[in-house]
């Protein structure tokens, strides 16, 4: 069993001192192609989230028998399974989401954060550990995206949760919030550069952020006489 | 002070300061011909730009003052607004402008730091944002009914009203959309030219102002403000290019003339590929940045998705040039020329 001081140290990890998207800049191709809008983001950060998950528990589950040198391997099998899974859920279920997102869903299985994981935490701990750690990685890795597709389409389209419709069917389009009525678009803010001028901009201020406060710590002890 | 006395122009704000003062030729044509909109644009941008400049030194902890008077800022608002159609809504000008100063120049380290000359990276991002604001050009006054006003302009500018005339009446697409809108049409070239916009080398009054652009890049080259290599190379490059095209396909691909004379070119050539920073140092450096860039701005005019490519073709070499100045240094002198034994 895990102790609550494990569990929050786990998800303090996995939210900020190694966020996936902002501190160890990892899977930064999903992050940057997906990230137009609300709803492809949250869309595939969830579904990241839960093959992490499902991979991290599984691989920890087998660590025991497979062999070191073969480990990369077997684990990219596993994942790819399971990728496959959601692949075909969200075909079965969201269709109209699964042909936007496109590509990008089977593209999880390569995606260096599910392996990273697998291999440096699940491969050497306990499978509930390993689940849990790959949660709040992913949990990590879905916050930077929503945050991203949110300032993206906020300064792209003037909107947020647009294309809710995809997941929820055509009644679902009252909630798409038209945040800015009138507003033209600002069309950079959704084409590429905008993903990357907005993760550089998420980047700067979380550094900001850090550095003030070691600054406050380093100002909270006393300095020896 | 010993003799001789060497007249130095080398501190930033005195380049700076005769930059903007060979850019005059240019404004004053373009009020002559285009209509005062201009002054509106240029006085909204050098706000704009000194506002944003304040702001971000201020952030990143440096004096306000010797920096906001370097007149750096206001080149870069100057180039800018020389490049955005004369009528432009106050929003646009004021986007590119926060863009070209905050992101593209202090967000990349300030003066001196910036590796895409800002005015550009202003330009690019308008065009690839509003496309359609940024195609809406002031027609010559020689073309148009009704010339606007001063005031007339700036009411244009800040309330997007039109007061006697239509937006068609007043605006109208530039030389070079107007060939390309031609081309896709597949009308040949010498039917294109028959339109009214089009005078003897360029546009009616487009070509006056790259002539004006012109007269001012030669001040600089003559005061040894910046030197021959970019400019003639740029000019070049661009003349080659369109030239081998055409006299293989007069009537498929513009003249070399009219892409030459075309006001982006020039202003391009003389103020914008020259720029100490972002451009080559190496004089062969500067020679293959400026074919280069005339190259692909003929490339991009021709086959790529906007009318004009100076812009793109800059920034574009602007990426290339820690290669292009790693492989041209200069042979110090004194040091054996490649594959010959140094003479005893």
């Amino acid at each position: 069993m895990m102790t609550m001081n494990e569990f929050r140290s786990l998800f303090h990890n996995g939210l900020i001192k190694q966020n996936t998207g902002l501190v160890q800049l990892l899977g930064l191709c999903p992050l940057l192609a997906i990230s137009n809008n609300v709803i492809n983001a949250l869309s595939l950060g969830l579904a990241t989230m839960l093959v992490m998950a499902a991979s991290s528990g599984a691989v920890s589950s087998v660590r025991h028998f497979v062999p070191h040198e073969i480990r990369i391997p077997v684990f990219v099998l596993i994942i790819a399974a399971l990728v496959t899974v959601i692949d075909l859920l969200m075909n079965a279920f969201v269709h109209p989401l699964y042909l936007v997102l496109g590509i990008f869903i089977p593209l999880i299985t390569t995606n260096c954060i599910v392996l990273a994981r697998a291999d440096a935490f699940a491969a050497k701990n306990h499978p509930l550990h390993s689940a849990v750690d790959a949660i709040a990685m992913g949990l990590g890795l879905t916050l930077v995206l929503v945050v991203l597709g949110a300032i993206r389409e906020l300064a792209g389209q003037g909107t947020l949760l647009s294309g809710i419709d995809l997941v929820f069917g055509e009644e679902a389009k009252q909630f798409v919030l038209h945040v800015l009525p009138g507003y033209k678009g600002f069309l950079l803010a959704i084409l590429p550069p905008g993903a990357f001028i907005a993760l550089g901009l998420l980047i700067a201020a979380n550094n900001w952020n850090k550095a003030r406060i070691e600054q406050h710590a380093r100002a909270a002890v006393p300095v020896p006489a | 002070m010993p003799a001789p006395f060497i007249l130095d122009r080398s501190s930033v704000t005195q380049v700076m300061a005769w930059v903007l003062a060979a850019l005059l030729p240019g404004i004053a044509v373009s009020v002559w011909l285009f209509g005062p909109g201009i002054l509106v644009t240029l006085s909204l941008a050098i706000v704009t730009a000194l506002a944003a400049e304040a702001a971000m030194l201020k952030a990143r902890g440096y004096p306000a003052t010797p920096f906001l008077t370097d007149l750096s800022a206001i080149v870069t608002a100057w180039l800018l607004a020389l490049s955005l159609p004369t009528l432009a809504p106050w929003w646009l000008i004021v986007t590119g402008t926060l863009f070209a100063i905050v992101v593209a120049k202090h967000l990349y380290g300030g003066l001196g730091q910036n590796i895409f000359n800002p005015a550009m990276v202003g330009y690019a991002v308008l065009i690839v944002s509003f496309p359609v604001q940024m195609t809406q050009w002031a027609g010559p006054l020689s073309l148009t009914e009704t010339p606007l006003t001063l005031a007339q302009s700036a009411s244009v500018i800040f309330g997007g009203e039109f007061p006697k005339a239509t937006l068609d009446a007043v605006t109208m697409a530039t030389p070079l959309d107007a060939l390309r809108t031609g081309l896709l049409q597949q009308y040949t070239v010498d039917e294109i030219i028959t339109q009214p916009i089009f005078g003897h080398y360029g546009g009616v009054g487009f070509e006056w102002l790259a002539a004006a652009f012109l007269l001012g890049g030669l001040l600089l080259w003559a005061l040894r403000i910046i030197s021959w290599h970019v400019p003639l190379a740029f000019l070049a490059g661009i003349w080659l290019t369109a030239g081998f095209l055409h006299f293989f396909d007069p009537g498929r691909f513009g003249a070399p003339w009219f892409h030459l004379f075309a006001p982006s070119v020039m202003l391009g050539a003389f103020f914008i590929a020259t720029d100490p920073v972002s451009g080559a140092t190496t004089p062969r450096g500067k020679l293959i940045f400026g074919l280069g860039a005339g190259f692909l701005t003929i490339v991009i005019r021709t086959w790529g998705g906007y009318p004009d490519g100076v812009a793109f073709a800059i920034l574009l070499l602007n990426l290339c040039v820690p290669l292009i100045d790693q492989y041209t240094q200069p042979r110090v002198y004194g040091e054996a020329r490649k594959g010959k034994e140094p003479q005893a």
